[in-house]
């Protein structure tokens, strides 16, 4: 069944893909069509479910030097509660002090749990080794709230505090090309290229773009986690390397998934070009 | 119970304190702790990355302002950030302002160049159309920018046209404190030659911007 929609999937992909260059050029309305077209054939059969899967039995599978499960793993909700945590995050927890996003909480569950050292994970590169285990456990948790509105709490001071340094990150303009998050992501209706860019600053619009990742990436046929979509914006912004789960990103998706309290359900993991 | 309780107190006293019990929006006080704390957060999350180095995050006059106001930039301070771009833009040095529409075309394409996946030396690209719609025939084009499309037949080719332009490119804080348009000359992205071709690209009658 999940092999026939991905099959499908790809397919109608092709077309599309096909399709869009036949679009006569002298008319935005059919571009803007093309590119709906093909959004929707993607959406129809979502190879992230591959990493759902994964995702799920390696939270249930003992690992680690401690040979251990994530089952006893508290994303917010309680030890083992996964559904809904998801858009709750990030979120400040008592035992590490700290504010944390999905990707930072899992790095501590591993290490307190399966000892696995947290450091050593965050310097490993996406898509390699413990990355791996990383993606298909952010696609499983995410998906455990598919359809959920963004619900971050912002009681604790160091909550609020994070979401005010994250708004001053993404207003934060630098580098080369004085990039900032805010150059693409101010204004509504904006596209780069043909590529739409939802304006963060609104609760819609964060919803839809914030709780659009993770992601798998047609182009590239990965799944692409938030560090790892926040990594690639500051590439594109000719930034700094941002350190895996370091303030500043951490900080950013506070920002954003306040923006999106109550504005909009979760899709993660979602499908992109 | 008591625990719960006794945390309970000591969140509310923090974030009361925390607040300056401003009720909300944050007290002048605290929003300056916040931009300390940005300040640090910025300088410990980033490390250096191929030819990107942590220097990229230091902010000069106009990046402070811009990130601070946006586009509500105050008359005085839009003043000044105009005015010092304007007295910073080196114009060309054999008052020559068309080149090749043909190469601008190619400049105009291209989005290389200047982050950590990019080699040192490879050339850098203008990536134009990212932002603009430039040529009918490219129908991949950002709306970040306004349409250059048909941009000479509408201002025509004349020196005062080529020398905005050219001012424009180099660095467009002087016509617009703040725009989203990088400073490509001021900041050394692209060099003289390359800037005379995309004035070309955007001017000359013959360049498909204005000829088709």
């Amino acid at each position: 069944m999940k092999g026939t929609r991905f099959a499908a999937c790809v397919t109608a992909s092709a077309l599309a893909l096909t399709l869009t260059p036949l679009i006569s050029p002298a008319f935005a309305d059919a571009t803007a069509e093309g590119i709906a077209r093909y959004r929707e054939a993607l959406a129809d059969g979502n190879p992230a479910e591959l990493w759902e899967m994964q995702g799920e039995e390696l939270w249930r599978t003992a690992r680690g030097p401690k040979n251990a499960t994530l089952e006893k793993c508290d994303l917010g909700q309680g030890p083992g509660v996964v559904k809904g945590a998801f858009v709750t995050l990030p979120r400040y927890f008592a035992d590490t002090k700290r504010v944390q996003d999905l990707e930072s909480r899992l790095l501590s569950c591993m290490e307190t749990l399966q000892g696995i050292p947290a450091a050593e994970v965050a310097k490993t590169p996406f898509g390699k080794g413990e990355q791996k285990n990383i993606e298909a456990l952010v696609a499983w948790i995410s998906a455990e709230s598919r359809g959920m509105k963004f619900n971050l709490p912002m009681s604790h001071p160091e909550e609020k505090r994070m979401y005010e340094i994250g708004k001053r990150a993404f207003n934060y303009r630098g580098g080369t090309h004085d990039f900032g998050c805010v150059t693409c992501h101010g204004e509504d209706g904006k596209r780069i290229r043909l590529q739409d860019l939802p304006n963060l600053t609104k609760g819609p619009d964060a919803a839809r773009g914030f709780g659009a990742w993770p992601a798998y990436r047609v182009s590239s046929g990965e799944l692409w986690s938030m560090q790892r979509r926040l990594n690639d914006c500051f590439r594109q912004q000719r930034f700094p390397y941002p350190l895996y789960g370091s303030e500043v990103t951490i900080a950013l998706s506070t920002y954003l998934g306040v923006t999106a309290n109550g504005a909009g359900e979760s899709t993660a993991p979602s499908i992109k070009r | 119970m008591n625990t719960t309780l006794r945390n309970t107190a000591l969140a509310l006293a923090t974030l009361a304190t925390v607040a300056g019990c401003a009720g909300g929006r944050p007290s002048a006080e605290q929003q300056a702790a916040y931009d300390r704390d940005t300040a640090d957060v910025m300088a410990r999350s980033f490390r250096e990355q191929g030819i990107v180095k942590t220097d990229r995050l230091q902010q000069d006059e106009v990046m402070t302002a811009c990130s601070k106001h946006g586009h509500h930039i105050e008359d005085a301070l839009r003043d000044r950030i105009q005015e010092s771009a304007m007295a910073g833009i080196r114009w060309p040095s054999d008052g020559n302002y068309l080149g090749d529409w043909k190469e601008g075309e190619k400049i105009a394409q291209s989005g290389r160049g200047l982050t950590w996946s990019d080699k040192p030396g490879d050339p850098n690209g203008g990536n134009c159309y990212n932002c603009h719609r430039i040529t009918k025939k490219e129908i991949s084009f950002g709306t970040i920018g306004p349409s250059l499309y048909q941009y000479g037949k509408l201002h025509g080719n004349t020196e005062a046209t080529q020398k905005y332009v050219w001012g424009k490119i180099w660095n467009p804080n002087a016509y617009t404190a703040c725009t989203n348009m990088p400073r490509f000359g001021a900041h050394a992205i692209l060099d003289e030659k390359q800037i005379r071709h995309i004035v070309a690209l955007l001017l000359d009658p013959k360049s498909p911007v204005n000829a088709e």
